[in-house]
């Protein structure tokens, strides 16, 4: 029994890091309908940045990590809204497919260049929240992993009470809804797509740090793996649909950890993304997705 | 078209003797004087980085030995290095461009067996003898007959590993943590087992990793729960590192041990004090007292900004002189005199003992094991074949 609790508490700690990433693809797909592909190393350049701060701050205190996550999200979401501006903006009403490729274009400029500056050596990421361990019962818990987990849940939140109780929020859905019909009713729609770029780099931000956090040896690619996952976790959950994409990260993760735990071990991946096509078979809009006709 | 025309055979016949055999004596000459060619292809960046950058330095070390002592047959040896960035498919290219565009007549690579096993035909192929410096999977030397290596073999490191499990460590119960996706990783946690089980211990579970892997709790809390005296990974530094420090977190306080692709500093900077009362099995120690040794490691410590030399570097330094001296005894670069001639190698003094090569290819060597304690690499002992 305690394995299990043990297992469970492993897996929602790693899909609450999936949750975070996915819920950035899902934002700038429920606004943009489009995926965006540099998504996951904006998650490297937070981590990198995180790296670069946890020197300057002392290790091992609650406002040094603190501080370290709040300008690596700010960060991010700057270089979030930067690369909308430069290689998005200008193909807005283009073929969806080219800003697609665009996309996926900006992902590995991000990766190789992160290559030039930062090296291609894996580093050791600083301890810079103090860690514990307590435990309870036989269950071990890692201060580490209650921090992904409040962190997570607290951003989600955040995240919930931008989009469906401020002005801005509701300037998001509007443009979701209907890009043509909001800037008739006066909405900036590319304010409000900035601002959807910044929000989705912040938390890819976080999400890099909590993960450098739990798994110290970060490097230029480190997104890739995650960054795929989280995007199967936002499909998973319902594209473009908030609490899906927390959904689908949590389940992914979970049942990828419970996977590895068992003597299947090898088949991880292969078992994970079986019931991801499994689910898609029953559900193709994704747990939580509405089915609706693409219009193209 | 009056260009072609100047240069037709009729014109060049008609050029003066003398001359025509003037200029070919001239590139005679030159070719005696021109530099012999090796290539080196290693992970200098990405995540085994350190595999490569320490190889580099000892190889880079033995080279430029060589040429302040005059080189060898009067030629100096010119080393041209091309980076695989720690990726699946990349030593393949390199080492073709290595072979067919810088005409090199050796090859020096890898410390990793999976991209050694990947250059490994295409050397074969070519007909341009290898030396992998630390590829200690058997397949790599399988490959064929221009494929060499100057470091043990598995399962000997593996067996080394087992008997120490249960005269050093004297423990029954042993979880077994490989990667899937690493030939290295797949064939010493085999070896290991048969060894183990052999000698009347037991392997309570086997869990699964694959390359890249950063979560490792989910095996973990499944060896705790197994109940295990303690852990074998057979895996390299980033994931050994990651894997114990992940262990301690879960409360698991057994020792884990390893082989040597746990050599490398990061091991110590990602695992930190995690690693404490862990131990593996590796080539080489720049702790060791021996004479030839210490000399090696005041040179290398000099050339190399105060860097220790790793196993790595001892054997990339000992590739090379071994690759030296097998062109001295065969006179020639040419490819198949040179493979007879490394074959022949006999009883090479070396700094990481001394290399006979096998009828398969292979060296004969004594394995060192290190203990990591209070977040240092200690010589703990050395096992002999």
């Amino acid at each position: 029994m305690s394995e299990f609790l043990q297992q469970l508490l492993n897996g929602l700690s790693l899909g609450a890091i999936y949750a975070l990433i996915a819920l950035g693809y899902t934002m700038v797909y429920g606004v943009l309908r489009f995926i965006n592909f540099a998504h996951s190393d904006v998650f490297m350049v937070g981590a990198f940045i995180g790296y670069y701060m946890g020197k300057l701050v002392p290790e091992n205190t609650v406002w040094g990590g603190l501080i370290v996550l709040v300008v690596a999200m700010l960060g991010c979401s700057v270089i979030g809204m930067v690369i909308e501006r430069l290689a998005y903006r200008p193909l807005r009403g283009a073929a969806t497919l080219n800003v697609l490729i665009t996309a996926i274009g900006v992902s590995l400029l991000l990766e190789y260049s992160g290559q030039v500056f930062f090296g291609a050596t894996p580093r050791t990421f600083p301890a810079v929240f103090p860690s514990v361990n307590f435990t309870l019962g036989g269950l071990v818990i890692s201060s580490n992993q209650v921090v992904v987990i409040v962190v997570t849940a607290l951003l989600m939140v955040g995240l919930q009470v931008i989009v469906y109780r401020t002005k801005i929020g509701t300037a998001m859905r509007a443009v979701s809804l209907n890009p043509k019909a909001a800037q008739l009713v006066g909405v900036n729609n590319d304010v409000v797509i900035s601002f959807t770029f910044g929000l989705g780099s912040a938390l890819a931000a976080a999400g890099g740090i909590l993960y450098a956090l739990n798994y110290p040896s970060i490097d230029p690619l480190m997104g890739v793996m995650p960054g795929l996952k989280a995007f199967v976790a936002a499909v998973l959950g319902g594209i473009g649909n908030i609490p899906g994409a927390a959904l689908g990260g949590l389940l992914l993760g979970t049942v990828e950890t419970f996977v590895n735990g068992s003597q299947w071990s090898t088949y991880k991946d292969a078992i994970a993304f079986a019931i991801l096509i499994i689910i898609l078979l029953f559900r193709p809009a994704g747990l939580l997705g509405k089915a609706t006709i693409e219009k193209v | 078209m009056p260009l072609s025309k100047t240069f037709t055979p009729d014109f060049i016949l008609s050029m003066k003797t003398p001359a025509l055999l003037l200029a070919l004596a001239a590139t005679a000459a030159l070719s005696a004087a021109d530099p012999i060619k090796l290539g080196e292809y290693a992970s200098l960046t990405g995540k085994e980085a350190g595999f490569g950058q320490t190889s580099h330095q000892g190889v880079v070390l033995a080279i430029e030995e060589i040429n302040a002592a005059g080189g060898v047959l009067g030629r100096k040896l010119e080393l041209t290095t091309e980076d695989n960035q720690t990726k699946p498919g990349e030593s393949a290219t390199v080492v073709k461009k290595l072979i067919s565009r810088d005409k090199v007549v050796a090859l020096i690579g890898e410390v990793s067996s999976g991209r050694s096993l990947e250059a490994a035909p295409i050397a074969q192929q070519a007909k341009i003898p290898m030396v992998a410096p630390a590829a200690t999977n058997p397949k790599v030397t399988q490959t064929g007959n221009y494929i060499f290596r100057v470091c043990f073999i598995d399962p000997f490191q593996g067996t080394v590993m087992a008997k120490f499990a249960k005269q050093d460590l004297k423990v029954k119960r042993v979880a077994v943590l490989s990667s899937v996706s690493n030939a290295y990783s797949l064939g010493l946690a085999k070896f290991f087992k048969e060894t183990f089980t052999a000698g009347g211990g037991e392997i309570v579970t086997e869990k699964n990793l694959a390359e890249g892997d950063k979560d490792f709790r989910a095996q973990l809390t499944a060896v705790k729960a197994a109940g295990v005296d303690a852990v074998y990974v057979p895996c390299y530094y980033t994931e050994a590192a990651l894997i114990v420090r992940q262990a301690r977190d879960l409360g698991l306080t057994m020792p884990f041990f390893g082989g040597d692709g746990w050599e490398d500093e990061q091991l110590l900077k990602i695992g930190g004090e995690a690693m404490n009362g862990c131990y593996y099995s590796t080539h080489f120690s720049a702790e060791n007292t021996d004479p030839v040794v210490a000399a090696f490691t005041a040179k290398y410590k000099a050339r190399w900004n105060n860097e220790s030399p790793g196993a790595f570097s001892a054997l990339g330094y000992d590739a090379v002189y071994v690759i030296a001296a097998a062109i001295k005894r065969a006179g020639t670069t040419d490819g198949p005199a040179l493979r007879d001639a490394l074959a022949a190698t006999k009883d090479f003094p070396g700094i990481s003992g001394t290399t006979t090569i096998d009828k398969d290819r292979n060296a004969s060597k004594s394995a060192t094991i290190i203990a990591l304690k209070d977040g240092k690499a200690k010589f703990f002992k050395t096992v002999s074949p």
